[in-house]
């Protein structure tokens, strides 16, 4: 479908790829859910930063703290036409998504939560998307109602439908990708029916955005969240993209410098949006190497980028549902980059450890979903997630290295069974 | 900042922002209005009056702030006169920036269009201003 997509000369652009994982054994990382690796263009746009632009920020007169200002900004008008965000003033940095979240939790929240009002989470969500509205909960008095999952691993809409209704529901907080199931959730289906109920929608975006690309004002989103080391950025970055109106309503999160417009001993008025949001003195190189990372991204094409982690991701699922003991979780109807799954026998951080023997990188544990780990019966899984970077051959590595990890424990597996 | 190109322009701000037109606040008054620059600390305290026919007929400030933001609103101050409230509340960010005729760096720009900003909060709203500090 795209001809074009050379992932050979992808792989080239990051460096980290080159490395042998143990001596003689090349690197498969297939844990780019939890973090990215970073093209060199990232790397060189930071060091290009802090060897030439770097001073404060939106204070300074003079020549530095202009260029390391217009360099600041100018990530902020890229994530806002990557992200086809209405107005600049909507995209607000963050340290990544646990802070965009906590920020809405914390202000709109508080301001707009009391008792009898509703919260409606998944059984699918993040700990980043459940633990600050649980801290929020406790404070106003709210409560918090769970949408349960079906069998495939896509959420029960109808049952959601069934809380909006029932219930004084507020917000629905929803993940656009489960980090574990890798189901892609239907937002704007979901937004309509929020809206519809008077509730307002807010979507952690972490997974979402290095496979697919994302338009808010088509989904009709509220809030969106994401983190820039999940999409080939920096760490210490990340986005919280909100409606202007709301934006614009909401008190504070952090006090401090930038976010003031005056401030006397008797007390302070904010500055306007986006800096209302942003107390301190800013993470500007990991800003620079954002906007790094969504030019890296243009330049291959989110569409292109999206067919070939969605070819991988289908070949791996295949590779693997091949192998009797191994059992996938989640099969929906549209998937992100990753496929969790447990090998029957044996435990998730012993299969991490015997495919880590051959360079590949995977995760195992809970993924930060306990909920979702406890809904399954399951204590931790494997879990592979891919990057535009990765091969079919690597797919290929990862199957062959479970196979040899049940050989490992062939004997022991029989016991289990 | 200035080269030889902007001489005739630095001379016009030097003078403005020492010898400041329309200074001082008007009561009774058509318009009030304040504002302020947080980067930096400037504030400006904008008054008019309309005649009976409503066109502005006298404009009074007050503030503080470096040279460009007095400049600024000297300037912008002279333009006002004999327009409506509905004439200047189309002003673009340009129209000031052509007043003071020199090149401006992103954080001096702020200092450049506090006046202006002080008009279009007060005339119109906040957003009205965001866009057109943005250019939109």
């Amino acid at each position: 479908m795209y001809p074009s997509y050379n992932v050979e000369a992808v792989r080239r652009d990051f460096p980290i790829l080159a490395q042998e994982h143990h001596d003689g054994t090349p690197l498969v990382y297939l844990d780019n859910g939890a973090s990215s690796q970073k093209p060199l263009t990232v790397i060189e746009a930071m060091s290009q930063y802090y060897t030439h632009d770097h001073a404060n920020v939106h204070r300074g007169i003079h020549k530095l703290s202009e260029a390391a200002t217009a360099a600041y900004e100018e990530a902020r008008n890229k994530v806002k036409r990557w992200i086809n965000a209405a107005n600049r003033r909507e995209v607000i940095f963050t340290r990544g998504t646990t802070e965009s979240i906590n920020l809405v939790a914390h202000t709109w929240g508080r301001v707009n939560l009391k008792a009898g009002d509703v919260i409606v989470l998944t059984v699918m969500e993040h700990h980043a998307n459940i633990v600050p509205w649980q801290i929020i909960a406790a404070e106003t008095g709210c409560s918090i109602r769970y949408v349960p999952i079906l069998p495939d691993g896509t959420l029960d809409v109808a049952a959601l439908e069934a809380l909006l209704i029932e219930n004084s529901v507020k917000l629905l907080a929803v993940t656009h990708c489960s980090n574990v199931l890798g189901t892609v959730n239907p937002i704007t289906e979901l937004a309509a029916l929020a809206h519809a109920n008077g509730a307002l929608i807010l979507v952690d975006g972490a997974q979402a955005v290095s496979h697919m690309a994302v338009d808010v004002q088509a989904l009709d989103v509220d809030f969106y969240a994401f983190s820039g080391h999940k999409m080939l950025g920096p760490t210490g970055i990340g986005v919280l993209y909100g409606k202007r109106d709301l934006l614009e309503a909401m008190p504070p999160f952090m006090g401090g410098g930038d976010m003031i417009r005056t401030v006397t001993l008797q007390g302070s008025t904010w500055n306007d949006l986006p800096y209302k949001f942003e107390a301190g003195t800013p993470s500007i190189a990991e800003a620079v190497g954002l906007g790094a990372a969504v030019d890296y991204l243009n330049g291959l094409g989110m569409d292109a980028i999206h067919a070939h982690t969605q070819a991988l991701t289908e070949y791996a699922l295949d590779c693997l549902a091949s192998i009797p003991q191994v059992m996938v979780y989640g099969y929906p109807p549209e998937r992100g980059g990753l496929v969790a799954f447990r090998v029957e026998g044996i435990h998730a951080h012993d299969v991490a450890q015997l495919l880590d023997q051959n360079g590949v990188a995977v995760r195992a544990g809970h993924h930060c979903a306990m909920p979702l780990h406890h809904h399954l019966g399951l204590e931790a899984t494997v879990r592979a997630s891919f990057a535009l970077y990765n091969t079919f051959g690597e797919v290929n590595v990862l199957c062959n290295s479970v196979r040899q990890a049940i050989e490992t424990f062939g004997r022991k597996a029989v016991l289990h069974v | 900042m200035f080269d030889n190109d902007t001489s005739f322009y630095r001379e016009l701000i030097l003078d403005h922002a020492q010898n400041q037109r329309n200074w001082g606040l008007l009561t009774p008054n058509d318009f009030d209005h304040a504002e302020s620059n947080p980067l930096c600390g400037d504030v400006l305290h904008l008054t008019l009056q309309l005649d009976a026919h409503g066109v502005i007929q006298s404009v009074g400030w007050a503030g503080h702030g470096c040279a460009i933001s007095q400049a600024s609103a000297s300037l912008l101050g002279e333009t006002l006169v004999g327009k409506t409230f509905a004439q200047v509340a189309a002003l673009r960010r340009e129209d000031m920036l052509g007043l003071l005729g020199i090149p401006l760096t992103p954080n001096r720009m702020k200092c450049a269009l506090l006046p202006l900003k002080t008009l279009l909060v007060g005339l119109v709203d906040q957003r009205h201003w965001e866009q057109v500090e943005d250019g939109e």
